[in-house]
């Protein structure tokens, strides 16, 4: 009936690793955004499942925090992207080279 | 047991579906079933609040951002494009670069294994249990009263930087309006100084 913790700590690792991968791989900012939500999330796995282990519920609360940190990401991030990619012709992050010299 | 293999499954294959679509809106799909399976999961770890924390902020505020944005970039006189696709020429580097990522995960979680508890049981029926939403707030307004209150700080930088940032005119749009409500308002002063 119940399950090991380990496999929650290896389904969080491999959904880091799947956010990882979207980093690299995509060029579009949008889903490398959504990639690093991903990783967010697969911490907040391996937070809550440490915290259900000890049953101690810091883990909890730093998750929570992990959110919150996240969401204002997620808000700046998508304002420079809105800003960034209006006057440029994809929607691409190797365009936005501004910043090279 | 079934519900976790169930949960597990829908958690890959919908993180494998948002990094993998072609189009970002497909990716908001993707990543909004990940969102609520994930809330899920956090119920069967007996993380009640975060459960209901996970589908308000990030199904309900963060999605709804990203679909906003992809309305916005996709709404101007050009249409939404998406550059070249290198994803096949990177793919195979950060494949091998995530399964090292992953390596790392194992041989670390691997190393510092401590004698923990087994998850049967430790978990009781009432409303001050563990995980309880009424055992989170207890925790989060004494004990981790600090950094909850740096909490707001953070969220309250980010959305000044937001407006400051993408606000009417983007970087600079603010004063840069300021200064030309000043210029246009230049040659009024001079016709009045002129008059007398």
């Amino acid at each position: 009936m119940n399950v090991a913790p380990d496999s929650y700590v290896t389904l969080s690792a491999v959904l880091f690793c799947i956010g990882v991968v979207g980093v690299i791989a995509r060029r579009n900012p949008l889903i490398m955004l959504m990639s690093i939500e991903l990783l967010f999330n697969a911490a907040n796995l391996a937070l809550v499942t440490y915290a259900r282990l000890w049953l101690n519920n810091a883990g909890h609360i730093f998750a929570f925090l992990v959110i919150t940190v996240a969401a204002a990401e997620a808000a700046i991030a998508l304002a420079i992207v809105a800003v960034a990619f209006r006057s440029l012709p994809h929607v691409d992050a190797d365009d936005a080279a501004l910043l090279k010299g | 047991m079934i519900v976790f293999w169930i949960l597990a499954i829908l958690l890959i294959a919908s993180a494998v579906f948002t990094v993998t679509a072609q189009k970002p809106v497909y990716s908001v799909v993707g990543l909004l079933v990940n969102f609520v399976a994930l809330a899920a999961t956090y119920l069967e770890l007996h993380a009640e609040f975060l459960a209901v924390i996970q589908i308000i902020v990030y199904s309900g505020a963060i999605l709804i951002l990203f679909v906003f944005v992809i309305a916005l970039l996709s709404s101007g006189v050009k249409p939404f494009e998406v550059g070249p696709n290198r994803a096949p020429r990177i793919a195979i580097p950060a494949i091998v670069f995530a399964a090292l990522v992953l390596a790392g995960i194992a041989a670390t979680v691997a190393g510092t294994r401590t004698a923990a508890p087994s998850m049967a049981g430790g978990v009781t029926g009432d409303a001050n249990a563990f995980g309880s939403v009424a055992n989170f707030g207890a925790a989060l307004f004494t004990t981790y009263l600090l950094p909850f209150e740096v909490t707001a700080l953070i969220l309250m930088v980010a959305v000044v930087g937001v407006v400051l940032i993408a606000g009417d005119e983007g970087p600079g749009g603010i004063v840069r309006r300021r200064k030309r409500r000043a210029i246009e308002r230049e040659p009024i002063v001079k016709r009045e100084r002129v008059a007398p």
